[in-house]
């Protein structure tokens, strides 16, 4: 895919996921826009950008749990751009969500319903263009539920098979959905959890494993690639040894 | 976690902080009781050790870029690789740099750092319009020569003493090739050593390669690489490296019989007298960094880099001495290195001064701190002074006798309430 001087919006700029991926598609020479909560940090980002690789950066704030904010981002920002990343989601604390009705809707909304909010009216101009492709950043915990972190696998899994129907959707006017299921990343998000060291990959690996799974024109595609196998045997484990798992 | 520096000694245990938001470093300085900035950890010896440490490696952006006077505004954690990576293919260079890039711009400002080029251009903080710095309190100055001038020139060079810096403003230089003109001239002596120093004294960049392990007539015998960027040619650049040491690297593969082989064969591959050479940026500035983790082949014991310099009148008695001190050891490197250097800057704990730097590395083992403290007096004998930056071991009244600003150092430490909120293993052993 040639990615020189195509305009790309990042849902959710402020990931660590997310910054990699800007440094990887400004590296291909990209416009981007940037869009999330933090317009000063975003700023920051822009700025270093811009210097950096000499590449257009723009910014909106988008406070995404808010229709409002989307509403601007959809009518102001969409009409210009050739692709979009969608990075934003929230991990949460398994077990605070399990009490808290609250945390419970936060995990929920913005890894499930606001995605799809945001990427429907995308989806819906692309169709109408036959042109543009799009990338949602789910994860493996979709891929089966976990005691450990349900909830948001939960979303996750929704999220995934969304992607999933609009691939199947769009497939037919030329615009490609890319879903990415990252496993464990040393980002933010995990920051101050016990991750299993080995197991744990950086941005900047996700990134690339992005920009490749997009030049190789995939449609679902894991980061780092052992999460394949690893998950395709975590699927098959029958229910019934599954349930007595500590995972 | 335990932690080291480049040299690999000293290892303590330290807990990192990691920032790079202003509110992240505010946090972390108001929370410590004890602590030093840290960048890359590519000083040598213990300046950026202590049992808290605040990093400033995850800041690492380009804050704002003037193409039309070369002013690059930047957070503390950004490396030199960072900025040649961007800017070489633009046709821009760092006003000067040490021999590695993978430092980042705090470290080389708290460092004050120098490179090939000190006698034409000065220290890294020559490049220096301002910087922001954050006291303990987490309040924030803007620091040049004429806002904040105290601290001006207690920070650069001052090692990280008087606060994090967060970020900062520096003036780059136009080059029209990433390639590098040079000249190599083979000396025979210490003698024809300094005869080509002071011959190419005014070509903007030199720095020789030592033979240390020369003994008798042959002692001081060196490579001068001298040159200047070419006047034209592509602008290619990158940051590639060409292999990893590993971190068993077998110790016995340095001993005094492979260093002297290397060393011999080195010098000897050379031609004779003067001859040219076009090379590529990485080659001249920073041929080391070819290969990552190159301070592994010293194996788990670490090494010590031990530099020092003399005043240039006493500079030919001194090096004499102390490089045949060195050959009769057996002990010795790879890299030694010689520079004359220019006149020193008014920053208080700088080390470049007028006069010959030598650099060289030793592995650490049992019998190499008496010899150090041999040198360390020689050394002294001759007036000479000791590069923080290096340092792992010299004594406090050694240290102290080199540096005519180190009480007025130590006094502001005291009035700005610095002493024992920002302190590091080599401040404690030095009294700084």
């Amino acid at each position: 895919m040639n990615l020189q001087k195509k305009r790309i919006l990042i849902l959710g700029a402020n990931s660590d996921i997310a910054k990699a991926l800007c440094v990887q598609f400004a590296k291909a020479g990209a416009n981007l826009h940037l869009a999330s909560r933090n317009v000063k940090e975003l700023e920051k980002s822009a700025n270093d950008l811009r210097i950096r690789y000499g590449v257009e950066v723009n910014v909106s704030e988008l406070d995404a749990l808010i229709p409002v904010s989307r509403t601007q981002i959809i009518d102001n920002v969409y009409p210009q751009i050739d692709g979009a990343v969608l990075a934003l989601g929230v991990l949460g604390s398994q077990t605070e969500a399990q009490k808290s009705e609250g945390l419970r809707e936060q995990v929920l909304q913005t890894n499930f319903n606001v995605a799809i909010h945001l990427l429907e009216p995308l989806a819906a101009l692309f169709e109408q263009r036959r042109a543009g492709f799009v990338v949602g950043i789910s994860s493996v915990a979709g891929d089966r539920g976990r005691a450990s972190n349900y909830m948001y696998g939960a979303a996750k899994a929704g999220f995934s098979a969304y992607l999933s129907g609009l691939r199947n959707r769009l497939a037919s006017f030329g615009v490609p959905v890319l879903t990415i299921k990252p496993g464990f990343v040393k980002t933010k998000m995990t920051l101050g959890l016990p991750l299993p060291g080995k197991l744990v990959a950086t941005p900047e690996r996700v990134a690339a494993d992005i920009m490749k799974a997009l030049a190789g024109k995939k449609d679902v595609s894991y980061t780092p690639w052992f999460w394949k196998p690893l998950m395709t045997i975590i699927i098959h484990i029958p229910e019934r040894i599954f349930k007595g798992l500590k995972l | 976690m335990n932690t080291t520096s480049w040299g690999r000694y000293p290892v303590i245990e330290a807990e990192t902080l990691s920032c790079v938001s202003d509110d992240q470093f505010r946090q972390a300085v108001q929370s410590s009781d004890g602590f030093i900035p840290r960048g890359n950890g590519r000083s040598y010896g213990d300046s950026a050790l202590s049992p808290k440490l605040i990093s400033a490696l995850p800041a690492q952006r380009f804050l704002a870029w003037d193409n039309s006077t070369g002013v690059l505004e930047c957070e503390a954690g950004v490396l030199l690789a960072d900025i040649l990576a961007s800017f070489v293919p633009r046709g821009w260079f760092l006003p000067t740099t040490p021999g590695t890039k993978w430092i980042s711009i705090g470290g080389a400002i708290a460092c004050d750092v120098h490179g090939k080029n000190h006698h034409s251009f000065g220290c890294f903080s020559d490049a220096v319009l301002d910087f922001r710095l954050m006291l303990p309190d987490g309040s924030i100055l803007n620091v040049s020569r004429t806002e904040n001038p105290e601290w001006f020139v207690t920070t650069c060079g001052g090692m990280g003493l008087t606060g994090v810096i967060l970020s900062a403003r520096i003036t780059l230089k136009r080059i029209a090739s990433s390639y590098m003109d040079q000249v190599t001239t083979k000396t025979a002596n210490l003698k024809e050593t300094f005869a080509a120093f002071e011959r190419h004294q005014h070509d903007p960049y030199s720095v020789a390669w030592i033979d240390c392990l020369a003994t008798g007539s042959k002692v001081g015998r060196c490579l001068l690489m001298t040159g200047d960027h070419a006047q034209s040619g592509s602008l290619d650049f990158n940051n590639k490296m060409l292999a990893t040491v590993p971190d068993m690297f077998p110790s016995f593969t340095l001993n005094s019989l492979s260093m002297q082989a290397f060393n011999t064969l080195y010098y000897g591959k050379a031609p004779k007298g003067e001859s040219k050479q076009k090379i590529g940026i990485n080659s001249f500035f920073y041929p080391l960094d070819i290969i990552s983790e190159w301070n592994r082949i010293y194996g788990r014991q670490g090494f010590l880099q031990y530099q020092f310099v003399l005043p240039f009148a006493s500079s030919y008695e001194g090096l004499n001495k102390i490089l045949g001190e060195i050959g009769k050891s057996g002990r010795g490197s790879f890299l030694a290195v010689l520079k004359l250097f220019g006149k020193a800057n008014s920053n208080y704990l700088s080390f470049p001064e007028e006069g010959y730097t030598l650099a060289l590395d030793f592995k650490r083992d049992a019998g190499l701190f008496p010899l150090l403290d041999r040198l360390d007096a020689m050394v002294l004998d001759y007036g000479g002074r000791f590069y923080l930056t290096k340092d792992a071991r010299v004594s406090k009244a050694t240290f102290e006798k080199g540096y005519p600003h180190i009480d007025e150092f130590r006094a502001w430490r005291e009035k700005q309430g610095l002493t024992n909120k920002i302190w590091s293993l080599q401040s404690r052993r030095l009294g700084l």
